[in-house]
């Protein structure tokens, strides 16, 4: 299944690599944001209801 | 559409609201469409007759430094319209998108250079778009840093669309630069209107389809980030509001 990728497999393989790992890393850092600040606010307006 | 509906997504909660149901959408059409231009250009284009494998570097590298233009092109509508109206959505729109720009800035800087070092035998050529693509890459650095730096949102909103104007020019160059300086090593556009300039449909079909799967990715990633940046700032409001109260 693997195409053959000759003298270049290299740097075929090393783009393909680099590009997916930042591509994960720019939608788990946004995720996990996303996650924290979300559970963050909520408890910042729970805190700010029960004050009054 | 009017544009009077249009300035509706203005309001954080309208915004907030309408992405809940088109963001699911956005994001599994952005997995769909990468994962098929991937595995299309990966497994089943052939090679080229001069390039060899490394033409399948270009569903990587094309629709990245398409996407890091692009992105800053969005930031620059999203900066004026704050500056013109004031909407606090558009300019947490530019602050959001900025990450996922640089992303892809570094994504096509580095493919280039692995897909340079064989072709041209060199990593690296002070070539007009590759220089300019390099500043493209340290204005997002500088945008996103003056975010960080500055408290007040306003007054973070108001410099970084300064920061993103200049910028524009930048990023304007990084894409014409080939026709503007007739030099360097890069070559002209692999994607034209003109059918004679275009790469073969054999490498162009599953091209567009990976570039459609970066511009839904984009997308995806901005709507969720924005809706991050509208909560943040609810989030520093409400306490600034408690500490004033105490």
């Amino acid at each position: 299944m693997m195409p053959d990728l000759g003298k270049y497999a290299d740097a075929v393989l090393s783009s393909y690599a680099v590009s997916l790992v930042l591509l994960a890393l720019i939608v788990w850092l946004s995720l996990r944001r996303s996650k924290r600040i979300k559970s963050d606010l909520e408890e910042v307006e729970r805190k700010v209801k029960s004050n009054g | 559409m009017s544009l009077n509906s249009l300035w509706e997504y203005a309001n954080p909660k309208k915004f907030i609201q309408t992405t809940d149901r088109v963001l699911p959408w956005f994001a599994w059409s952005a997995a769909l469409t990468l994962v098929v231009g991937l595995v299309w250009g990966f497994f089943f284009t052939p090679d080229d007759y001069r390039q060899g494998s490394t033409v399948k570097i270009i569903y990587l590298h094309v629709p990245s430094a398409l996407m890091a233009i692009n992105a800053w092109l969005m930031m620059l509508v999203t900066s004026l319209i704050w500056i013109v109206r004031r909407h606090h959505v558009s300019a947490l729109a530019a602050r959001a998108a900025a990450p996922v720009g640089m992303i892809m800035t570094v994504i096509a800087l580095l493919t280039g250079a692995i897909w340079g070092q064989p072709m041209w035998g060199t990593w690296w050529a002070w070539d007009p778009r590759l220089t300019s693509f390099l500043i493209l890459f340290l204005f997002y650095l500088g945008y996103i840093a003056l975010w960080e730096a500055i408290e007040n949102d306003d007054t973070a909103a108001d410099l970084t669309s300064i920061l993103c104007l200049v910028g524009s020019v930048f990023a304007l160059l990084s894409r014409y630069a080939v026709n503007f300086w007739n030099q360097g090593l890069h070559q002209g556009a692999s994607l034209s209107l003109d059918k004679e300039e275009n790469v073969a449909d054999v490498f162009w079909y599953p091209l567009l389809v990976a570039m459609a799967g970066f511009v839904l990715l984009f997308i995806a990633l901005v709507l969720m980030r924005t809706r991050t940046e509208i909560r943040a700032r609810r989030m520093r409001a409400l306490l600034a509001r408690e500490r004033m109260g105490a």
